[in-house]
């Protein structure tokens, strides 16, 4: 992509400069330099060195660094889910308090309604039953008061008729005048 | 680029003069061929290993800005080489980070002014290129054993095919370490020879008068923009180098 125009960039001076530029070759083509063979040798040696020191202190203690910070991260982590796990357990306990509370309040209120609600009703029966009784010792009151009002009324009548007949006709007959008055009366 | 005037002032531009091997330390370098490309290959190695002792001293569980760099390097090549070769990834991960950084830091050392870039010499880069081919070519054999050689005629291929394919496939295999140190090695010259170049033409036009130092800005603009084009193409070239090295390698782990 980048390398097109740049190549051509490239060969453009070098056609535009002729002479020494190329006629004199590339350096790095001199191989007869022992310089050129050095520099192989000695590259060798540093990368080597490099890569040692790279492999065995530079890249581990990296590494290390790296690793700390996973773990203590992990374990951070850890730390919170098992807090949270913690906290959800807790608010399930409230929660499952709290709906225990609720539903034995609401036994309670409905205890104490339905024992109000059976006081009332034995109460009210408990009057009925009274009133009842109260009403028939009255009616029994009555029946005697109205029986012994109708035995007296014979007699009343008896000695009415018998003071009646006496003014009338002076006269009195006690078994007769007793016995028309019990006849009217049945 | 390099310090060295190679740029003669007159008509010519030496372009490939700084690429050019110096002994340096005088008579010792001389006689132990030390020149300036292992001098600086000594320069990228510390550099790297200092950026990574620095980064990691604090060894924060937050880290700072320069320990973010060393993760984010050392995360970047990990995950490159384990993604691209396998479970066996870890095993070859300090191999694919050193040349990485090995790469990186020349090539990007390379574009200071005054330094060298030793990644321009092919001896180097087909050094390099060799040592990635003979240990995936060992990695093959510690892990498939001979079995590995069966790659050369690919699975399901027709036997009549195979006198054509299996020297297609040992020509392709033996091309690898060419291919891989020539796209390093070339791409470092050319961008290297067009700074020089473009740096004579603004001398060369500097000695035209007035009128030429004006114009002088336009090839000084160009190096500008070319600077960032290798910037770029420093850490390309390195990831190139790296990925392909992590592609041999998963070839010879594979079973």
């Amino acid at each position: 992509m980048y390398r097109t125009p740049r190549l051509f960039l490239f060969a453009a001076p070098l056609a535009a400069v002729p002479g020494r530029a190329v006629a004199a070759g590339m350096p790095q083509l001199n191989f007869h330099d022992p310089l050129l063979i050095g520099q192989v040798v000695w590259g060798a040696v540093i990368f080597g060195g490099f890569y040692l020191a790279l492999s065995r202190f530079a890249l581990p203690r990296v590494e290390r660094v790296l690793t700390n910070r996973r773990t203590r991260i992990q374990n951070d982590l850890d730390v919170a889910r098992k807090a949270k796990a913690e906290a959800d357990r807790a608010s399930a306990e409230l929660l499952s308090a709290r709906h225990e509370a609720a539903e034995q309040a609401r036994a309670h209120v409905e205890r104490i309604q339905s024992e109000a609600r059976t006081n009332a009703e034995s109460y009210a029966a408990e009057t009925a039953k009274r009133l009842e009784a109260e009403i028939a010792s009255a009616e029994t009151r009555i029946t005697q008061s109205r029986e012994q009002a109708l035995s007296s009324l014979s007699e009343i009548a008896t000695s009415t008729t018998q003071d009646l007949v006496s003014r009338l006709i002076g006269t009195q007959d006690e078994q007769t005048v007793a016995s028309a008055v019990k006849r009217v009366s049945a | 680029m390099t310090g060295e005037a190679s740029v003669a002032a007159g008509s010519t531009i030496d372009a490939l003069g700084q690429f050019e091997l110096h002994p340096v330390l005088g008579h010792l370098g001389e006689a132990l061929r030390f020149s300036q490309s292992p001098l600086f290959m000594l320069i990228a190695a510390a550099v790297v290993l200092v950026f990574l002792y620095v980064g990691m001293r604090p060894a924060a569980v937050v880290p700072g800005r320069l320990q973010a760099a060393a993760e984010i390097s050392y995360d970047f090549v990990h995950d490159l080489a384990v993604s691209t070769i396998g479970e066996n990834g870890a095993t070859f991960f300090p191999f694919v980070f050193a040349i990485f950084f090995f790469i990186l830091a020349g090539n990007y050392l390379g574009l200071l002014p005054f330094s060298f870039t030793y990644t321009s010499h092919i001896a180097v880069t087909f050094g390099l290129a060799i040592m990635v081919f003979v240990i995936s070519i060992l990695a093959s054999i510690r892990f498939q054993g001979v079995g590995f050689l069966k790659h050369f005629l690919p699975a399901g291929t027709p036997v009549w095919l195979a006198p054509l394919l299996v020297p297609i496939e040992i020509i392709s295999f033996l091309s690898r370490p060419v291919s891989l140190s020539i796209r390093l090695f070339a791409n470092m010259v050319a961008g290297h020879v067009l700074l020089e170049v473009f740096a004579g033409f603004t001398i060369m036009l500097a000695g035209l008068g007035a009128f030429g130092h004006v114009l002088a800005i336009a090839p000084i603009a160009i190096n500008i923009a070319l600077t960032a084009l290798e910037l770029l193409v420093g850490v390309l070239q390195a990831y190139v180098f790296a990925i392909l090295t992590c592609i041999y390698l998963r070839e010879a782990v594979a079973h």
